[in-house]
């Protein structure tokens, strides 16, 4: 268990060196001069010379070649220095760090949302397989697999905001401002643990322990709740734990949406500003949660399913 | 383990087989029906999709214009009609892109194992680590906008899972007594590995395929969406969406209509892969025989 867990630590090193090496190169493939634009967001674009460029140029390194600059990112960035914002002037950490509350929330609003529609719902279809609810649900499952997140936070702003008047179009604030972009976030996600549940409650009441429970004559309540749930739920869980890394990736498109001032927005807006210290902090940022949050799913597989054991590694 | 899979006429089999899953049908029916629109659009079209027409801006779905028409006063309908074109486009080019190159990892990988294996399988690791959107989105947003930089982002972050599936099944075929005997009889390695072992990994790749072409056509959409993909005035459904944000009050068909037809593309892509997983997947099919 704990070589696996040294093994999922080097990795995640591993996958963000990766990960930040690729944007770090890309940017640097981009069309565009970084020293330019840096000193077209400090002087503005009419006092502009050609010595301002090249002075800037030297005073941020910009001038060394690709794999300097990256290992002196590095460096800095290990000790917490994830340097500053080209637009703003302001430290990079900060501004995420400012930002990351708002995403967070919404994240867990999303997931709070899809549980307590996909958990009663997924049950219910298994107990009532093939009836009417069943097949309800199912289809509203498909749709909301398929259902773009972007369009449908639109539908929802629409009917609920334009039309209802009952929440706030966009914006960040009370329990009101977190609804739709919360629902918009949480529908995918709805649909999919909505499916897991139904399939891994059926394929648990197939099994010769729940025949026994009802030999046993135990009531059918107890059975589903004492029997069936739990061993429902490992998979459940798992896909939970995966499904919330997906959540951190559509709050990008829903944070945009709603004008929510999180991560995600924070990273489309740096995209279109061309902010590269702020775009390489939001990808690292990412980055680490989603390898983070794929740890403690692995870390608690083994606590769940006591017959997963991480010795035999493959 | 592939048994099931391999009849006397494979091709006659899988027809009947799909023919009976209503789902795979309807979806296949439904990307036939974008395939003909996409091909033939410009006789489709009642209007032409860059045509202008100011005094006729914004207008409700009407005979004229079947869904309304967009604050330029071009007819959405049409627009939604070339959309098909490069949806389909994207969709079809970045899956062939990444279909390809992951079969070929995971075969190299599977095949040859050793060092060869761990660099091919910790790349995919470390490239599955991370949220595909977020990647191509850093990275489109980087190259700036265009149909080509939305392709290259969507490919670099979506081989992955192939090399992954392909590679597994490598090895469950590679050690199999028909290997070896085309490596006694002298076969070299391309041989064996594009006439023995792909045939039997294929399988899979069409299922995962078929259902990548929605995912992309998905995510070119969100990328679209955000600005960062084809742009204006050419007819992409996602930034359709986007110029319609500004409109949703006085004119909300322009939210609704481009949004259908992502979503409608996106939903026959995961009928048809889903009835072909059922037809193609051994492991069910075992399950269904015994």
């Amino acid at each position: 268990m704990l070589k696996c867990i040294a093994r999922r630590l080097v990795l995640m090193i591993v996958v963000v060196l990766g990960v930040t090496m690729m944007t770090f190169s890309i940017m640097h493939l981009a069309p565009g001069d970084p020293a330019e634009m840096i000193a077209i967001a400090k002087y503005g674009m009419e006092d502009l010379t050609q010595e301002d460029i090249e002075r800037i140029r030297k005073a941020e390194g910009l001038d060394a070649p690709v794999y300097v600059q990256y290992a002196k990112w590095l460096s800095h960035t290990a000790r917490g220095d994830f340097g500053r914002s080209l637009i703003t002037g302001e430290p990079v950490l900060e501004e995420i760090w400012y930002r990351f509350p708002a995403t967070l929330k919404l994240a867990l609003a999303a997931m709070m949302v899809s549980l307590f529609i996909a958990v009663p719902v997924g049950i219910i279809s298994a107990l009532r397989q093939y009836s009417l609810i069943d097949y309800l649900s199912m289809t509203g499952a498909l749709i909301g697999v398929c259902m773009p997140n972007f369009w449908l936070g639109l539908l929802l702003i629409l009917l609920f905001s334009v039309y209802l008047g009952l929440f706030p179009v966009c914006g960040y604030g009370g329990l009101r401002h977190i609804v739709l972009p919360a629902l918009t976030l949480g529908t995918g996600m709805a649909a999919i643990v909505t499916r897991l549940t139904r399939s891994s409650m059926l394929e648990v009441l197939k099994q010769d322990y729940i025949t026994t429970a009802r030999a046993k004559g135990l009531s059918e309540k107890k059975i589903i709740t004492d029997h069936a749930l739990k061993n429902a739920f490992i998979p459940v869980i798992t896909v939970i734990g995966l499904q919330f890394g997906h959540l951190l990736e559509g709050t990008v498109i829903v944070e945009t949406i709603f004008a929510w001032p999180g991560v995600g927005k924070l990273l489309v807006d740096s995209i279109f500003a061309r902010d590269f210290a702020l775009i390489q902090g939001c990808v690292l940022i990412f980055a680490v949660i989603f390898v983070i949050v794929n740890l403690l799913v692995d870390i608690s597989y083994v606590y769940l399913d006591p017959k997963i054991r991480y010795e035999k590694e493959h | 383990m592939n048994g099931a899979v391999v009849r006397a006429r494979p091709h006659t089999y899988l027809l009947t087989r799909l023919n009976r899953n209503k789902a795979a049908v309807i979806g296949l029916g439904i990307i036939l029906l974008l395939a003909f629109v996409a091909v033939f659009a410009p006789f489709l079209a009642p209007h032409h999709p860059y045509e202008q027409n100011p005094e006729q801006a914004l207008l409700p779905p009407h005979p004229e214009y079947p869904c309304g028409t967009d604050d330029l006063g071009r007819c959405i309908f049409s627009r939604i009609i070339f959309g098909t074109r490069i949806s389909l486009e994207i969709g079809i080019m970045v899956t062939a892109i990444t279909a390809c190159v992951g079969v070929v990892m995971g075969l190299i990988a599977g095949y040859y194992g050793r060092l060869v294996d761990e660099i091919i399988m910790r790349l995919v690791d470390i490239l599955l680590a991370f949220p595909g959107l977020v990647l191509a989105l850093a990275i489109a947003g980087l190259l700036g906008p265009g149909l080509f930089n939305v392709m290259l982002a969507l490919a670099v972050v979506g081989w992955m899972g192939y090399a992954r599936v392909v590679r597994g099944a490598v090895l469950a075929v590679k050690e199999k007594e028909f290997i070896e005997s085309a490596k006694a009889l002298g076969a070299t390695d391309f041989y064996i590995l594009t006439r023995h072992i792909l045939p039997n990994v294929i399988a899979p790749v069409i299922v995962m395929a078929t259902l990548g072409i929605g995912y992309v056509v998905l995510a070119a959409a969100a990328l679209s969406f955000l600005g960062l993909g084809v742009q204006p005035p050419t007819p992409v459904w996602g930034a359709m969406l986007n110029s319609g944000k500004a409109f949703m009050r006085t004119a909300p068909h322009l939210t609704v209509f481009p949004g259908l037809a992502i979503m409608i593309t996106v939903l026959a892509f995961n009928f048809l892969g889903d009835g072909l997983r059922d037809i193609l997947d051994p492991r069910l099919n075992e399950r269904e025989i015994e």
